[in-house]
């Protein structure tokens, strides 16, 4: 495991977490405050502060880009990208990744304690947007006396974030990286998520998200939203690579309803550890948030509007078997890129593993993302 | 740094106003936008429809964008860029003529290079061998060869009169090296226009 560096500055390295006094104003008109950050940074800030990187994190994902889980152990997830010798290098940048607002790994959400009334939050927590996430790493890295961001990346919801800084801080950030993301959640996008979320409250333990008290989690229903979530990061062929029809530890089919296909049972494997690691609740407030994100709509209706104020540099990555947030998302952000003026890149990288992509190995992505991050310094 | 460049993007690279703001439509690996932009601080911008071609130019710190010159051009704004540039990549549009109007929409200036098929070699291939021309600025046989609209010099001056485009300037090649006007259609390998609306 990593171990806690020893710092001059106790606001920067591993596991850290900011209470930030707030109030935050959010999307809804809802105030929130205090607001808790649990973030990590990597790196040493230079003398002008101009190599901050900030990454933004995925529906599921959380601040250990870069090390250990501390539930899982598993290593950082995007320790392909952000590490040494990699496109976003701790030798060479300052980098900061925060748990978003509604999520459950340190930071504000259903699952932390209300001060007023000492229990948690559940349903009681005001529901957030994409921005409002944006809005608290803000407060985040003013807490962390950072001005302008060399670059922010995210990849999915982490891309939204992303997406929306240069849109919401126009002078405070340099460059920005979207990869397999989308300007706004599709009507496919938001089907899949009522899915989840009806599986959550269908459970009898969720009970209105009053569960915190006795332990008895809605891990089943949690964990059905889960499986069916997973099945929308993957790509058709690559489920027939992985599993095809083969048939888990046994020769025959039982003709009964056991998991006999390894597919099922890697979903129910899928499911079953992701309810160990992550709040139900939190799930609802996460998925509520990508819903509601739009963009175009913020900006009435234009999103080329969204982005004239900004002088930042943009790359926008997307996946040929990504149907989640597939290449034609992508192309509607790079058209009002092109109609605001702004300097885009944009690429369709081809891989087999669908949405997930993003997070596998795919040398092309680092060659792309090291090029664009370069490319500012020549 | 700088690497050899094909002879006609060479030729537009010497051309362009320093600083200018320059979309080059086609732009392959980004060789000439990289090229621009060391020797005369250009703006430039690049549209690629190959995807490794695109990673490559992004790789070396250009902002290109994948997409298609016959549909994705319409994005642009009117007037957004002093040179568009389409560099042997005229004659493998649908809608050549289209492409041309677009790139004087959207620059104000619009360089055309593209590989005359009317150079001798062609014209004897066809003639004496009844076969479609193999040579080295064309190589691909008919099947295989993305060249689907072959242009003359001719042809694109009779496209440029037809339309009512203005010719601020005109260059031709022979291997590497600039060739006379004179009978540009029979002896040009390759021809560069430069054209205002």
């Amino acid at each position: 495991m990593a171990s806690v560096p020893i710092s001059p500055d106790s606001r920067f390295g591993l596991r850290r977490q900011a209470r930030l006094t707030g109030p935050l104003h959010l999307s809804s008109g809802a105030l929130l405050g205090p607001v808790d950050i649990a973030y990590e940074t990597y790196g040493t800030m230079n003398a002008d502060k101009s190599n901050v990187i900030l990454i933004c994190h995925a529906l599921t994902g959380d601040q250990y880009v870069a090390s250990d889980h501390p539930v899982t152990g598993k290593p950082g997830w995007w320790w392909r990208l952000v590490g040494e010798g990699k496109p976003v290098d701790p030798a060479r940048h300052f980098i900061v990744c925060s748990n978003v607002i509604g999520s459950c790994m340190g930071s504000s959400g259903p699952a932390s304690i209300d001060p007023v009334t000492g229990d948690p939050h559940a349903m009681r927590f005001p529901v957030l947007t994409i921005a409002d996430m944006v809005r608290a790493q803000a407060a985040l890295l003013d807490h962390l006396g950072v001005d302008r961001l060399s670059a922010v990346i995210g990849g999915s919801m982490g891309g939204m974030q992303a997406l929306t800084w240069p849109t919401l801080f126009p002078d405070r950030v340099e460059s920005c990286v979207v990869i397999a993301s989308t300007a706004r959640h599709s009507a496919q996008n938001i089907a899949f998520h009522e899915v989840g979320r009806q599986a959550i409250m269908a459970d009898p333990l969720w009970r209105g998200g009053d569960y915190y008290a006795d332990g008895q989690v809605p891990s089943a229903g949690l964990a059905v939203a889960r499986m069916a979530a997973h099945i929308t990061y993957l790509s058709e062929a690559g489920l027939t690579e992985k599993f095809g029809r083969r048939l888990q530890g046994r020769d025959a089919k039982t003709f009964g309803f056991d998991a006999d296909f390894q597919v099922e049972s890697y979903l129910r494997h899928q499911g079953l550890s992701f309810v160990e690691r992550f709040d139900a609740n939190s799930y609802l407030y996460i998925t509520r948030a990508m819903d509601y994100y739009d963009i175009a709509d913020d900006h009435g209706g234009s999103l080329a509007k969204a982005f004239t104020a900004t002088k930042a540099r943009f790359c926008l990555v997307s996946f040929d078997t990504d149907w989640l947030y597939p290449t034609t998302e992508s192309r509607i952000i790079v058209h009002a890129l092109n109609a605001s003026g702004a300097q885009a890149s944009f690429v369709e990288l081809s891989s087999p593993f669908g949405h997930d992509a993003f997070l596998l190995e795919c040398p092309e992505l680092n060659r792309v993302v090291d090029g664009f991050l370069k490319g500012g310094r020549a | 740094m700088s690497e050899t460049l094909r002879p006609d993007l060479a030729l537009i690279a010497r051309t362009v106003r320093q600083g200018a703001r320059v979309l080059d439509v086609g732009c392959g690996d980004g060789a000439l936008m990289a090229a621009m932009r060391d020797n005369a601080q250009v703006d430039a911008r690049g549209l690629e429809i190959d995807g490794s071609n695109v990673a490559a130019a992004v790789g070396r710190g250009l902002s290109v964008v994948q997409g298609d010159a016959d549909t994705d051009l319409g994005y642009y704004p009117d007037a957004s860029f002093d040179y568009a540039i389409l560099s042997q990549t005229l004659q493998t549009t649908r809608r050549p003529d289209l492409v041309v109007e677009e790139l004087l929409r959207i620059g104000r200036q619009a360089f055309v290079s593209f590989p005359n098929f009317a150079h001798w070699r062609g014209r004897i291939s066809l003639l004496w061998g009844g076969r479609m021309p193999v040579t080295r600025l064309l190589p691909d046989t008919w099947y295989d060869t993305l060249n689907i609209h072959h242009v003359t010099v001719d042809d694109f001056r009779a496209l440029v009169k037809e339309r009512g485009w203005t010719i601020d300037g005109q260059w031709f090649l022979k291997g590497d090296k600039e060739t006379t006007h004179a009978n540009a259609n029979l002896f040009a390998e390759h021809a560069v226009f430069l054209l205002r609306k």
